[in-house]
């Protein structure tokens, strides 16, 4: 029989609006969770998967309260108990590891006095045994030389290393229970796929019970025993992790899964129409029935309950899944038409070298820069009209720092950026003129911080316009409506505010902005990673919409290898601000060859619990590119010798058409990979 | 580290410099000199020529500005006209009557500012925080010589407890000054308090919501010693700028309270000699303001850098 470690029964929670109405956004939520088993949470922004997580611990965030139902933990409903009985369970039988372990490690206090902290309320450790036990738990996160990593500050580590302390800070009071708020997102894939796999040894060895919360299902995939996926504050399905990612019997979820770029599946995901609802939207009906493709008039006046299915462990909150039995997943995929490779050229980066270095007053007189392991070095792409060519790498490669340099936001250092056939960019955005300006445009990662929160859409759409077009009066306002269409807006979002908007409107008015001035080149600077994955597959189409209707060429940088893969012809892999590879996408990921692509495209996780990701280097951080050699050398898992540390890496050219600079013979590498 | 305190120090010496330059050049491009606007009328023939003669203004400017600057350094400030006396006997006791008056203040406002701002942040919207909020936006209103008069009225002249205004001479001892320095100090502290409060106030505020404070909680850390360990270190590392700037502002002679209050101190040597049209003093008590400016920010500078763990590791790694 199974042990149920805590159970969930009709939890809601919710806050009062200013109307003083009660609203929910968790709605009757009953589930449990039983010893040694890992429960995926899974939803998009706003489904209250973070706060059925925080109610687990008794604890709701400023300004939601719960409104019925209970938390049962050892028999005791953690939502009547008092702070002083809950600080005695927190920590110790009940842990956290948060988000953002950045921001959740306090500045002023070294790791390992935050380490110790815990271990001092719930442990009778004394200091010597505590001590000893630091050490130990820093082991096994695996983090370098834990006695000095104890005396750092948690500004000192990377991004990686800090989620580690967090993962050590929760398994110091050995607890029960973990609970795991989107533990990875913000992390690198490689340093993601590290994480993830210490997070499965150490349910595998402590036997604890996980909570893992989630809006990346490749990630849940990997560490859960069962997902359970929330929309709208409800659980909507709840089952098998191979079944509930195989076979998914609920539309919302089987959309999910269909709207996630895949690795093994070029072209575009198929996007989910609409948006979730707002938690004081009240509707008789089912919450999903405004974007279900198979709603019925049923659906829409009475609510499904969460079923538990009868031939599996499976339950549903649908009256049609078994409509979804027999529709097979990734089937509707649109697929990329390959590029005219004869257009004429739109930019060119001549061996660009771009600086953070501050040059020092000598050098500035001498008019020289003496920066040995310069941040970028040696770009040198040529782009054509009608292209998408993505630069990804992990953070620090230097792909934001490029595209930065070709908006002349940044000075490049040495080379030349040439526009078009003969135009040579000023490096500095100052010295272009208004034509230069007017084609290339820019779209940014957060759409919050690059609309102007005082104006309406009118405003910011009517500013391109205005500024490279001279426009006015009636053709201003006709020409704006025509850029809402474009983005497939109605003209009612004339008159709102960014506010107003949810993220993926706001995106759509981002990428509206940057057509109003009709450029011959796009750069987008990881414009789906701060969106929900349906909303995400929804801006790419329109990306590529537009492309097909209009030629236009984009730079399209993003971490996100599948969401790369999806919408690009070509890809330049980047590490420590180097190139390593540049081909014809489906070249480059078909055929990993350089090994940073084949370390970077071995840790992507896919939606599938049965890919495992390939952990090929070290999880490393490296704050400098190296002066010589190749730029991968320090976590390179094929070093051949002295030459890698030594001298620059040739560029080679395989027969598939892409380029790869290494030391190793490209037929070599191929053989090894296979 | 030492290469920053270093540099620090330098761009503080490079300010100074800079603003004895502007002021010299400032009292310099006023029409006349500093004898004929002190003289006014009389300003001619032989009086003229002894007052030139004893300022030393019939040499060239820039050898003027190397002697004043010179003698500047080694503590001699000029002469004033109006007291005929050497400045820096007159300056020196307004100072050290400034930061009685200042010192004072700063040993009842600060620590109050930071007690009630903790206080009114952990209590935020309930009773306490209502009450010392809005008393404190209350004192914050009102100008000080408004405060000021009202306290005189009401403790000096109905109640009769203390004296309105300060009628001692400005060079008595200390101990004579205290009694004197009551009124002025509350005139001060309402002001400077309520001030810094909202700071204090708002920068805890700010820590309470942030991530790591809900992970302290989390970890079962008891609310008293979340606040001392994890909230009070970082809301308050914030407000060492604040209270820097205050006490250069104290330093620096409150003068609408000096003035209201009669009060010997710096603030008000500036209205009188400024009056006089006493120009050797008045570019003097320009060159001792910035210099406490400076001195006192780099001072809250260094500090910061001292407590802050962020600040000290990463100026080395960049």
């Amino acid at each position: 029989m199974r042990e149920i470690i805590q159970s969930i029964k009709n939890l809601s929670i919710g806050f009062k609006s200013q109307d003083g109405r009660e609203i929910a956004i968790l709605k009757n939520i009953s589930t449990s969770i039983n010893r040694g088993e890992t429960v995926g949470i899974v939803g998009e922004s706003g489904s209250g998967k973070s706060t059925l997580a925080l109610a687990m611990m008794g604890f709701s965030k400023q300004g939601l309260y719960p409104i019925s139902g209970e938390c049962i933990y050892k028999s005791k409903n953690l939502l009547d108990l008092s702070d002083r009985e809950l600080e005695k369970i927190r920590g110790k039988q009940i842990a956290m590891i948060p988000q953002n372990a950045g921001q959740s490690l306090t500045p002023n206090l070294k790791i390992g006095y935050q380490v110790e902290e815990t271990l001092k309320l719930h442990t009778k450790f004394d200091a010597n045994e505590r001590s000893i036990k630091i050490t130990e738990l820093l082991n096994k996160v695996r983090l370098p030389s834990p006695s000095i990593m104890a005396q750092r500050y948690p500004h000192e580590l990377s991004g990686g290393q800090q989620q580690r302390v967090a993962i050590a800070m929760a398994l110091a009071g050995n607890p029960d229970l973990l609970l795991l708020d989107e533990p990875t997102t913000g992390l690198d894939v490689t340093t993601q796929a590290h994480v993830l796999e210490l997070l499965n040894e150490i349910a595998k060895d402590t036997k604890t019970s996980m909570v893992y919360v989630s809006h990346d299902l490749g990630a849940i995939a990997q560490v859960s025993h069962r997902v359970i996926v929330m929309y709208a504050g409800e659980i909507v399905l709840d089952g098998d992790v191979r079944q509930v990612l195989r076979s998914p019997l609920h539309p919302y979820a089987h959309g999910l899964l269909n709207s996630i770029p895949k690795l093994s599946l070029p072209g575009l995901p198929a996007a989910m129409p609409g948006t979730p609802p707002q938690p004081d939207e009240n509707s008789k009906g089912c919450s999903f029935y405004e974007r279900c493709e198979l709603a019925i008039n049923k659906c829409n006046s009475s609510k499904p309950e969460l079923k538990s299915l009868s031939n599996s462990q499976t339950k549903v909150r649908c009256f049609r899944h078994d409509k979804l039995e027999e529709k097979e997943l990734n089937k509707n995929v649109d697929l990329i038409l390959p590029q005219n490779s004869n257009e004429k050229r739109v930019l060119n980066l001549d061996n660009i070298s771009i600086t953070y270095a501050r040059q020092s007053i000598l050098d500035q007189i001498l008019n020289r820069f003496s920066d040995k392991n310069i941040t970028v070095k040696d770009i040198d792409i040529d782009i054509k009209k009608g292209e998408t060519i993505a630069l990804v790498g992990e953070s620090g490669s230097g792909k934001s720092t490029i595209l930065k340099s070709i908006a002349g936001l940044l000075s490049i250092k040495e080379g030349q950026i040439n526009f078009k056939e003969d135009i040579n960019l000023s490096p500095d955005v100052r010295n272009r003129t208004n034509s230069q300006l007017r084609g290339i445009q820019l779209i940014f990662q957060n759409p919050d911080e690059s609309l102007n929160p005082s104006h309406n859409v009118e405003e910011i759409l009517s500013q391109p316009l205005k500024l490279y077009f001279g426009l006015n009066g009636k053709e201003l306002k006709k020409n704006i409506i025509d850029l809402l269409k474009k983005v497939r807006l109605s003209e009612k979002y004339l008159y709102r505010y960014p506010r107003q908007l949810s993220g993926g409107e706001k995106q759509r008015i981002a990428v509206a902005r940057a057509f109003a001035a009709k450029p011959d080149l796009i750069l987008c600077d990881e414009v789906t990673s701060a969106l929900d994955v349906s909303v995400q597959a929804a801006v790419l189409k329109l990306l590529q919409d537009l492309k097909n209707e209009l030629g236009t060429t984009y730079i399209f940088v993003s971490h996100d290898l599948a969401v790369v893969r999806a919408i690009s012809d070509r890809v330049a892999v980047l590490y420590q601000g180097r190139l390593c590879e540049i081909g014809p996408s489906s070249e480059v990921y078909k055929y990993p060859s350089h090994p940073y692509t084949e370390v970077l495209l071995g840790a992507v996780l896919e939606p599938d619990p049965d890919l495992k990701p390939k952990l090929a280097a070290e999880d490393i951080v490296e704050e400098k590119p190296p002066e010589n050699g190749c730029s991968f050398q320090g976590r390179c898992p094929r070093v051949i010798g002295e030459k890698c540390f030594k001298e620059t890496p040739p560029w080679q050219i395989s027969n598939q058409g892409n380029a790869i600079r290494c030391h190793i013979n490209i037929k070599d590498l191929l053989k090894n990979q296979s | 580290m030492f290469l920053l305190i270093l540099k620090r120090l330098g761009l503080g010496l490079i300010t100074i410099i800079l603003v004895s330059v502007i002021i010299f050049t400032g009292v310099e491009v006023l029409p006349g000199d500093a004898c004929t606007s002190f003289l006014e009328r009389e300003a001619k023939g032989e009086l003229l020529e002894i007052c030139r003669e004893k300022l030393g203004l019939n040499v060239p400017a820039i050898e003027r500005y190397l002697t004043w600057s010179y003698n500047a350094l080694n503590g001699d400030l000029g002469f004033s006209l109006s007291g005929q006396k050497p400045i820096s006997e007159i300056i020196s006791v307004r100072i050290r009557n400034s930061l009685v008056l200042a010192f004072t203040a700063i040993i009842i406002g600060i620590p109050l500012a930071i007690i009630l701002g903790i206080i009114t942040a952990l209590w935020r919207d309930k009773l306490p925080d209502i009450f010392i909020s809005t008393i404190a936006i209350f004192s914050m209103t009102i100008p000080e010589f408004i405060s000021a008069t009202i306290l005189i009225l009401v403790v000096a002249i109905w109640l009769n407890w203390l004296p309105g205004i300060v009628i001692v001479s400005s060079n008595t001892t200390i101990l004579e000054l205290l009694p004197n320095i009551i009124l002025p100090v509350i005139a001060i502290s309402m002001v400077m308090t309520a001030h810094m409060l909202r700071m204090v106030r708002s920068n805890i505020i700010q820590v309470l919501s942030s991530d790591y404070v809900q992970m302290a909680k989390l970890k079962g850390v008891p609310y008293w010693k979340m606040v001392f360990v994890h909230v009070l270190p970082n809301g308050l590392l914030p407000a060492i700028n604040i209270i820097a700037l205050t006490i250069a502002w104290l330093l620096g002679g409150v003068v609408v309270t000096e003035v209201v209050f009669n009060y010997p101190g710096l603030g008000r040597l500036v209205i009188e000699s400024i009056s006089d049209r006493d120009l050797p003093v008045v570019q003097a008590l320009a060159l001792i303001l910035a210099l406490i400016y400076v001195g006192v920010n780099l001072t809250a500078d260094l500090l910061t850098l001292l407590v802050n763990p962020r600040l000290r590791t990463l100026q080395i790694r960049k």
